[in-house]
């Protein structure tokens, strides 16, 4: 045995040491883990924000309706027109900022807050609105839709 | 001679004869050019009065001038000539227009459609029409009121420029000016007893800070609601007409609602009643109800009919306010602390949304139709509740990670400090 | 036996083995060998340790950031976002790998101050300098390229505003400017560049270098201040190992908790997306290690002596620049042990200037 680690001075020389051992497998654990949870791909998928895979299929979107969905961090419209096509465009109205909605009855979009309509290509046909909505592009592949960010 | 007292009558063939005989002078700029030697000018730029030399200096800025007319246009005379024969009736000298024969000499053009077409197709030439049917146009033709607006009140005569010219005195922001400067002037107003409150009421309107302050074309003024040429106040029954331009879903639970009947039927103008004509002020939660500085307190009491319609819509959009302004403190808390809650943020913006729309509805003046909006915003406010208060909880959860780490560092750190004790450094003596 | 020794027993053969076959048991030697003088200025040998220990750190989590970070305009604001909102301990890597950034030029900066001040540069150290002089300028362009990889807006602003100044360099500027944005705007070539400088490019030269400077420092020692050779006496020193590297390590585990709270209470920020076609929001600046040299060139008049304004002002950082470079090949009183008090004022001086103005920097812009 190691004289330096017996005797009351050796006592507190293997307290040190415990102290130290203990203390750096603690800080080496309190590393690891954050790195290996970080290593493992979280479950959510990687939404690009240039390009979104919607949570329905055209299925599920009769024509002449509308559904509301997320593209990255903003609100946007998928729109089926009457004869079959599948249309998306921003849904943030470029007045003030209120949701837009498809009207059937007007074949075209419109925002409730203040009488504002847009056609189906998002240009500002009426009201207040002072510039179009943004359009972007709509893909069927399958049974998925995918709308991207327009050229 | 027909009875005076009707519209037409002596003063429309007067008008309508002066404009045919009008529109058989020539006009001296056919396709815009200028006459080669304009005495007019020459001699009135040079003329110390300022009444006469005024206009001269300035014309230039003028949009007829930029087209090439000169002053002949429209006073008539020869400018060819110089010297006071070109001042001549005889050759068509008008001197100042006023009245009816300004409206005459304005006219002749700008009731022209083949005329006004070499200039800007787009132009509309209906208003003389327009104005005939507006209350200046009736008090000129039929009492030969001179007080009242004629085309120069609002067009000043030799500064003309198209309304969309930030310097016009018919552009969006200036339009109020400008029918205030006869509206707003008591003494000018005291034989009509209209008010002249009008225009400092609407400068404290909701509408005009739209336009003032955020730039917002699309904001109404003066002419929006009651007419530019055809300038007359809406009535009583059609109020709702003129605001549901913009605020159609308004306009339209309104006309469905039970008010609209019963404000008809009491004379009392629709949309303006609650939310006044002028002074425009932006709505809150706290004009619902019936209690104090309410809105619908003022007819309705407490705890009968209507009186309970409106504090359950009131009670309802509070309980959607508060849950969306919890949610959006929750976010913000967490934003702030530096968490990522963007997507949260965004899906709130339905409940937002859903706000919106149960404002809109009561106008329905039935409770159901708010309640319907504001349950939908509820569910969102809610989720958007829990979202922060996640949030916040992973937060607490890295603040006692961190400590726990700091902590087993400072341990470590400590169990260095002693160990370096220990040693002693021996201090290992070198040459000198 | 008891547990140590059987771990001792093992820890030996285990030596051995590797020993016949590695040989670097020299190595151990000599580091068992290198001490370190103790006087009163010996607290400033551990600054190069520390700024070394943060590079360390900044190379791990780089690498964890590399994981999840995409280098494409389209995605990299996205995949940073993603980072921070989804990834178990995103915020944690993405802040941390920000704030030893700063710590380490911080630290840096002070290491190079010492030096200057305590004349380290004197012979036989020059190239010692020249490296470290080397490193100081690639680790200002480690920083200047990761802070775009964002892509937010702020850091889109910040390049266009850096990269503009390039152009003043006489003859070469506007080509240079090509070369530096990968096309005439900052886009997303620009972002592509920059990341491959900074993750490849940077990296393989600064490693190189360290090792060098490393080396060079182990072949000449700690270099004692001329002022405490002056006071002569008996020379105190201490044993590298294990008494400078346990204090070293005190040092790098303070930093290391530094950085956890940090990161724990002032997570990196992100912003806006980088939008091209939105107008530079007020009140842009550069990060603080830049400050002092983009407050000055505020402060330059538009044309000097027939010149541009600005192209006088980064020419004249450039010669700056150089005659630092120099100062071990000036300071021809240092080699002899008694050195200029010149260069004492121009540290001092250099010192002095950049404090100033890069507080002035943030009190004329203020951020939002």
């Amino acid at each position: 045995m190691n004289s330096r680690t017996t005797g009351p001075r050796g006592s507190r020389r293997r307290f040190v040491n415990w102290l130290l051992g203990t203390s750096f497998g603690g800080m080496v654990l309190s590393v690891l883990y954050p790195v290996t949870r970080y290593l493992i791909p979280p479950r959510v998928a990687e939404a690009a924000a240039s390009s979104v895979t919607l949570g329905f299929g055209p299925a599920d979107i009769a024509p002449g309706t509308a559904k509301i969905f997320k593209f990255g961090n903003r609100p946007a419209l998928l729109v089926r027109t009457v004869a079959g096509e599948l249309r998306a465009l921003s849904a943030t109205c470029t007045h003030l900022g209120c949701i837009v909605q498809y009207r059937q009855d007007l074949g075209h979009i419109w925002c409730a807050c203040h009488n504002g309509h847009f056609d189906l290509n998002g240009r500002n046909i009426a009201g207040p609105p002072p510039a179009p909505l943004e359009t972007y592009v709509v893909r069927e592949s399958g049974d998925q839709i995918v709308v991207t960010r327009g050229a | 001679m027909r009875a005076r007292g009707t519209i037409g009558g002596l003063s429309r063939f007067v008008l309508t004869a002066g404009l045919a005989l009008a529109g058989t002078v020539r006009l001296d700029a056919q396709g815009g050019a200028a006459p080669e030697v304009d005495n007019c000018r020459t001699c009135h730029e040079v003329i110390t009065v300022e009444r006469l030399a005024g206009p001269v200096k300035a014309y230039p800025a003028d949009v007829h001038a930029e087209k090439g007319f000169s002053c002949a246009a429209c006073h008539g005379g020869d400018p060819a000539i110089a010297g006071f024969e070109a001042m001549d009736p005889a050759r068509g000298f008008v001197g100042v227009p006023t009245g009816r024969r300004l409206i005459q000499v304005c006219g002749r053009c700008h009731a022209d459609a083949g005329f006004m077409h070499r200039y800007n197709p787009a132009l509309r030439v209906d208003q003389v029409t327009e104005y005939q049917t507006s209350v200046h146009g009736q008090r000129l033709a039929q009492f030969g009121d001179t007080v009242v607006a004629t085309c120069a009140s609002c067009h000043p005569a030799h500064g003309i420029r198209p309304a969309s010219d930030p310097k016009s005195s018919v552009h969006p922001l200036n339009v109020a000016e400008t029918c205030g400067r006869c509206h707003a002037d008591s003494t000018r107003m005291a034989p009509f007893g209209i008010p002249t409150d009008q225009r400092d009421r609407y400068r404290e309107s909701v509408h005009w800070r739209a336009l003032a302050d955020r730039g917002d074309q699309s904001a109404p003024t003066c002419n929006d609601c009651h007419g530019n040429h055809g300038a007359a106040p809406p009535g009583v029954t059609w109020v709702g007409n003129v605001c549901g331009q913009c605020h159609a879903v308004m306009a339209d639970y309104f006309g469905r609602s039970p008010h609209s009947d019963i404000f008809n039927r009491m004379g009392v103008p629709g949309c303006a009643t609650c939310h006044s004509n002028h002074a425009i002020a932006a709505v809150s939660d706290t004009l619902l109800g019936v209690g104090e500085g309410t809105i619908c307190g003022r007819c309705h009491d407490a705890g009968i009919g209507g009186g309970v319609v409106a504090a359950t819509m009131r009670a309802s959009l509070d309980s959607l306010r508060g849950a969306f302004a919890l949610a959006d403190s929750l976010l913000a808390r967490a934003e702030r602390a530096g968490m990522e809650v963007s997507q949260a943020q965004v899906d709130l913006g339905a409940a937002r949304n859903a706000l919106v729309q149960a404002r809109a509805a009561i106008h329905t003046f039935r409770a159901d139709s708010v309640g319907a909006y504001v349950a939908s915003g509820l569910n969102v406010a809610d989720t958007a509740v829990g979202r922060g208060r996640k949030a916040l909880d992973d937060l607490r959860f890295r603040r006692v990670g961190l400590g726990i780490s700091v902590g087993l560092i400072l341990l470590l750190i400590t169990g260095l400090l002693l160990k370096i004790r220990q040693h002693h450094a021996p201090v290992l003596e070198g040459e000198s | 036996m008891s547990a140590p020794s059987v771990v001792r027993s093992w820890w030996a053969r285990a030596s051995a083995w590797l020993e016949d076959r590695v040989g670097l048991g020299g190595l151990g030697a000599v580091a068992r060998k290198k001490t370190v003088p103790i006087h009163r200025h010996t607290l400033w040998y551990y600054l190069g340790g520390m700024t070394l220990f943060l590079f360390i750190v900044q190379l791990s989590t780089g690498v964890l950031l590399l994981f999840y970070y995409r280098p494409s305009a389209d995605e990299a604001y996205e995949s940073v976002q993603f980072l921070m909102a989804e990834v178990q301990f995103g915020w944690l890597v993405r802040s941390m790998h920000a704030w030893a950034a700063n710590l380490m030029i911080f630290t840096l900066f002070v290491h190079f101050f010492s030096v200057l001040l305590l004349r380290a540069y004197r012979p036989p150290r020059e190239i010692t300098w020249v490296s470290g002089m080397a490193l100081l300028g690639l680790a200002l362009g480690f920083g200047f390229t990761g802070y775009l990889l964002p892509w937010n807006e702020l850091a889109y602003f910040a390049t266009r505003v850096g990269t503009e100044i390039v152009r003043v360099v006489p003859l070469a500027g506007d080509f240079l400017l090509r070369v530096l944005r990968g096309g005439d705007d900052v886009s997303g070539a620009t972002l592509t560049r920059f990341y491959a400088i900074h993750v490849a490019l940077l990296p393989a030269t600064v490693i190189t270098l360290v090792a060098l400077h490393l080396y060079l420092v182990q072949r000449h020692g700690m270099s004692v201040p001329p002022s405490v050779e002056r006071q002569g006496g008996r020379r105190r020193e201490m044993r590298f190992i294990p008494d400078f590297l346990l204090r070293d390590l005190v040092g790098w585990l303070s930093a290391l908790a530094l950085l956890a709270a940090l990161a724990a209470f002032i997570p990196a920020e992100l912003g806006d997306k980088a939008d091209p076609f939105v107008p530079a929001p007020a009140g842009i600046k550069p990060e603080w290690y830049f400050m002092f040299m983009f407050q000055t060139l505020k402060y330059l008049p538009a044309h000097i002596l027939g010149l541009e304004g600005e192209a006088v002002g980064v020419i004249g950082f450039g010669l700056a620049g150089v005659l630092v470079l120099l100062i071990p090949f000036l300071d021809r009183g240092a080699a002899r042990g008694r050195p200029g008090r010149i260069f004492t004022w121009i540290g001092v001086g250099i010192l002095a200037y950049m404090i100033v103005l890069t507080i002035l920097g943030y009190a004329a812009n203020p951020t939002k």
